[in-house]
């Protein structure tokens, strides 16, 4: 067992950290606190490469191992959970995808100005009653003379609504299946398309700064080939996705953690009361210290789930558990966090606030706590 | 254009540095980055590729893993690194460092040859001119600017209270300071793509080099003792109202000629 990271891995970390440091921190509260997608930050993440992170070379993209872009979200989660969502959505959601189930066709078309960070997309699963039970489906797509017709609503929509977004591939319902359940496939749904419309960002508490939209599709015309891979996979295509999506939200969740930890014994050092540093009360250090131990675990766990799907083993139980408890202990560092700074921990000058409010939707997002539990329960043939 | 650039692994600079019992660095236990300086000297040595076309080579002269460090410059967009390695050079000083470097650079044919303003760990800012004078090369030092014309060299350099302005025929070894400009961050795609590129590695016998005259055998310098820094004095406080405290910051500002 070997816990070193190679050379490019550390070197990516180190670069991600510095960039996340300079780059991205210093604006992270005003983004938040407007709630304005930060595109400056995204075309400078473009250009450092972190758009393309994991996308082979000969799209564009950067070629890198999924350690690695574990490695980018975390770092940038510690400076800001919207701008590292916003990242991981677009490489994990929106990329992916064209990648792992597209025709050669397709990668070409879609993928290079993805991976350049260019353009965004998004991926639209979720729908007003097909929240965690996302094969409950109710958007529907007819062929008829070379064209799909789309009907149907989208919600919670990462990255769907920027200026940059090129457009987002939806699960849609294609017609029954033999075995009673619907057919389901994926169709590539590019911005411009006529039907296809893009309401108004959510008001939300946390990842403020990342974009989230509601989509509506009505009579929505896209040529046959939009189908993304084969017809009637659909389903497994999402499923999949959502594997290695849950490695972006277990990385992300632990860079928050450790933004929480980082904070707080920052302020445990720089508070007194009673005459000491708070720092020094046993009641605080116990609190750090769980912290820290359960933030090394998350990242253990991160990081395997990782490696595992960089060796081509399966990995799909690991990430699910990585994810679970990385959101988890995340929610407990932020809550700790506020806590240990008191009254200050509520006001927004401090960040200790944000993580707090930004936290959460790790527990919810690509998959719910306890739909992970159903998915690791399922593994284990119960 | 060749360009060579001399780069040095240091120890982390936010690390917590020893010497051994005789005064060298531990550096077992440290993790190495490249000297912060020198990606001053990189970026310049890139941009002015990128303005005038040809190469730059990254030289250094350190232990083998040395050449994980020159990883971040082959990231940041130096074509190939050059890492003269060798457990004869261990405990080598200025002279014996400038010796070494010097026979491998003289055979690259460089046109142009680049330092940092000092090392993070020894940062003595010797090293260049003691390079300059054993290739029997023009040195520019401090240079805040610099600006290739044909063969000519036309640097700022920069001084206490001021600048000067001085041309030199290339070659030439030419000193940065931070200044000059913003070292660009190592793309990722850089970073996956240095994989590829070539550390050229040499030892001493390559350079045509004799054991005796290397090292701590070949140093003309001994360290003979080693102090730590005196711990810094605790700044004084005013508690005066603001309009004396005021005034009493002038005239400390006056006094240390600060301000006039
Ligand atoms: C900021 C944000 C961004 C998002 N981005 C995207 C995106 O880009 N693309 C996309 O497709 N979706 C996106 N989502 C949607 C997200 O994936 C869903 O919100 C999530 O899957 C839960 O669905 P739901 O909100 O409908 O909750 P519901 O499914 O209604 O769940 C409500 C509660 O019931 C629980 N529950 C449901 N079923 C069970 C069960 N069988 N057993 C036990 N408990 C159960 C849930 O765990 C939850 O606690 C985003 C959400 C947010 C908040
Ligand atoms: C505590 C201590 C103990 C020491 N012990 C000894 C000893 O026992 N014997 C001894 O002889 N010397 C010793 N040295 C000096 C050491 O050898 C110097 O580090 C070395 O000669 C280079 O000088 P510098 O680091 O001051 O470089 P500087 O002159 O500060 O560096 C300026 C520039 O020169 C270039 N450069 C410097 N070093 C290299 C390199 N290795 N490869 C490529 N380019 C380089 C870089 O561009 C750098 O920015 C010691 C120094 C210290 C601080």
């Amino acid at each position: 067992m070997d816990f070193e990271l190679s050379d490019e891995q550390r070197l990516i970390q180190q670069t991600a950290r510095e960039f996340a440091e300079a780059e991205v921190a210093p604006h992270a509260a005003a983004f938040d606190q407007r709630a304005e997608f930060p595109y400056e930050i995204v075309s400078k993440m473009a250009e450092l490469g972190l758009m393309g992170l994991p996308i082979p070379e000969e799209f564009g993209g950067a070629g890198a191992d999924t350690i690695s872009y574990a490695l980018a979200v975390e770092e940038l989660a510690r400076a800001d959970a919207s701008v590292a969502i916003t990242m991981a959505a677009h490489v994990s959601l929106g990329t992916m995808p064209f990648l792992l189930f597209g025709t050669s066709e397709q990668k070409e078309k879609y993928i290079p100005s993805l991976a350049s960070g260019e353009r965004l997309w998004a991926f639209g699963l979720t729908e007003p009653n097909a929240g965690s039970d996302a094969g409950a489906t109710q958007t529907r797509a007819s062929l008829g003379d070379g064209t799909w017709v789309v009907n149907g609503t989208k919600s919670f929509i990462t990255n769907s609504g920027t200026r940059l977004t090129a457009g987002v591939t939806v699960t849609a319902v294609t017609g029954p299946s033999s075995n009673g359940h619907a057919e389901v496939s994926n169709l590539i749904i590019p911005a411009e398309t006529e039907g296809f419309t893009v309401a108004k960002d959510y008001h939300k508490m946390g990842w403020r700064a990342s974009d989230t939209h509601e989509l509506a599709f009505q009579d929505a015309r896209v040529p046959e080939e939009n189908l993304l891979g084969e017809r009637g996979k659909g389903f497994r295509q999402f499923l999949t996705i959502l594997d290695g999506g849950r490695i972006s939200i277990a990385a992300l969740s632990v860079g928050l953690a450790q933004a929480c930890l980082d904070a707080s014994v920052k302020y445990a050092r720089e508070r007194t009361q009673f005459g000491k540093p708070i720092g020094s009360f046993e009641g605080i250090q116990f609190k750090i210290a769980e912290m820290a131990t359960r933030i090394e675990h998350a990242r253990l766990m991160t990081y395997k789930a990782a490696w595992l799907k960089d060796k081509g083993k399966d990995f799909a139980m690991a990430a699910g558990m990585a994810k679970l408890f990385s959101s988890r202990i995340a929610t407990l560092a932020a809550d700790e966090a506020v806590q240990i700074h008191g009254g200050y921990g509520v006001m927004e000058e401090y960040p200790v606030a944000r993580y707090w409010r930004d936290v959460k939707i790790g527990e919810i997002g690509e998959g719910t706590s306890e739909i992970q539990k159903l998915v690791i329960a399922r593994m284990l043939d119960l | 254009m060749k360009i060579a650039v001399c780069v040095k692994q240091v120890p982390d600079t936010t690390a917590r540095k020893e010497l051994t019992d005789d005064f060298r660095l531990n550096r077992a236990s440290l993790d190495s980055v490249l000297n912060p300086f020198d990606e001053y000297a990189l970026e310049e040595g890139i941009r002015q590729k990128e303005a005038h076309e040809g190469e730059v080579a990254m030289v250094t002269m350190g232990p083998a893993s040395a050449e994980e460090t020159m990883r971040k410059g082959l990231a940041m967009g130096a074509d190939r690194g050059v890492l003269i390695t060798d457990s004869a050079l261990a405990g080598s000083d200025i002279w014996v460092t400038a010796t070494a470097l010097a026979a491998a650079l003289r055979s690259g044919g460089y046109d142009l040859i680049l330092c940092g303003q000092e090392s993070a760990d020894a940062r003595t800012g010797l090293l260049p001119g003691a390079l300059a004078e054993h290739l029997g090369l023009p040195f520019l030092s401090y240079v805040q600017k610099l600006d290739i014309e044909g063969s000519q060299l036309r640097v700022r350099r920069q001084l206490s209270g001021g600048y000067e302005v001085i041309s030199a025929n290339l070659p030439a070894v030419v000193m940065v300071v931070k200044a000059i400009n913003e070292p660009r961050y190592p793309s990722l795609k850089g970073i996956m793509a240095s994989k590829r590129k070539q550390v050229t590695k040499l030892d001493a016998g390559g350079l045509g080099l004799e054991p005796a005259s290397l090292g701590i055998a070949g140093s003309r310098t001994e360290v003979v003792a080693a102090t730590p820094r005196p711990a810094k004095e605790p700044g004084r406080m005013l508690t005066e109202p603001p309009s004396e405290a005021a005034k009493l910051i002038a005239d400390f500002l006056a006094e240390n000629k600060v301000i006039a």
